[in-house]
């Protein structure tokens, strides 16, 4: 069986990742546009929340990417400080403005969401608060690979912050559970049928989520394919100058 | 076709307007980087074998 390492290898990784993007992006569309279709037009109302139930299908994927997306950025990070291998802290890079639109994503439906719902659009409710420090601390990523001229610094430096950050991570995820307080209620999803959202909003939401997941792949792989391009063009460019 | 949504139309369709908005821009700006990049680096890379052939 081929090692998983072989994708650290720029050429392969370019390789593989063009064959199977076509159908990640076309997947994540189909996905997509039949949940959000489905969710969007052939479900009913809630009986307390009416129609704003709708904007789970938006709000909760993108929530759900917000932190997956950084704790992606964690296991690729890990993998830089450890093995080096540049494609690992290139997709890094490349995950950090797709996460950090979803959780602006997740924010502004929230709000959108909330001001009807608790009466205000914010609230300094755990939930929401660590969310805006994972949204922070996804800038504050970007802007220090921005800065950084020298790209193994760079990511060096962004993989501490990475590690840094994901304390940020889990607690948007478990802020509810660990303080059991403020306006946001509990997850949405679980294996308890009881806790569960309705089956008749469950299943388009599960198609949404799935959608969600692909274009973050799918982008993942774009970006990580640009950023490789990028990372070996200063490299020719700086040999030239070096005459 | 469109669904009822009384009193919360707003609230619903401000959350997809600007949800799609904002995906459909990060789609375009990884798109149209990733053309930009890749056209440029097969420029550099054409300079580059030219110069070495002298």
């Amino acid at each position: 069986m081929a090692s998983i390492w072989q994708y650290a290898n720029p050429r392969k990784f370019i390789e593989t990742t063009d064959r199977i993007l076509p159908w990640v992006a076309g997947s994540s569309l189909v996905a997509l546009v039949v949940g959000l279709v489905w969710g969007f037009f052939f479900t009913p109302d809630d009986y307390r929340q009416g129609s704003t139930v709708k904007i789970i299908y938006l709000h909760v994927p993108s929530a759900l990417m917000a932190i997956n997306g950084w704790i992606m950025m964690l296991v690729a990070s890990l993998i830089w400080i450890v093995r080096r291998h540049h494609v690992s802290a290139l997709a890094a890079r490349a995950a950090a403005p797709v996460g950090a639109t979803m959780t602006v994503i997740a924010l502004v439906t929230g709000a959108i969401w909330g001001q009807p719902m608790w009466g205000t659009w914010w609230a300094w409710d755990p939930r929401l608060t660590s969310f805006l420090i994972l949204f922070l601390f996804y800038l504050g990523y970007m802007a220090l690979w921005a800065a950084i001229e020298n790209d193994d610094t760079a990511a060096d430096l962004t993989s501490v912050l990475c590690l840094v950050g994901s304390v940020f991570a889990v607690l948007s995820r478990y802020a509810v559970n660990f303080w059991n307080q403020g306006l946001h209620q509990g997850a949405s999803l679980s294996l308890d049928k009881e806790e569960n959202v309705a089956d008749v909003f469950y299943h388009p939401l599960l198609l949404c989520i799935a959608g969600f997941v692909l274009l973050f792949i799918a982008l993942l792989f774009l970006r990580t394919q640009t950023e490789i391009r990028a990372r070996r063009m200063r490299a020719l460019l700086a040999r030239e100058r070096l005459g | 076709m469109m669904p009822e949504l009384g009193k919360y139309a707003e609230a619903v369709l401000s959350s997809y307007a600007v949800s799609i908005m904002l995906i459909v821009v990060l789609v375009v700006a990884s798109v149209t980087r990733a053309r930009r990049v890749k056209r440029e680096l097969e420029s550099v890379e054409k300079r580059g074998r030219e110069n070495a052939e002298g």
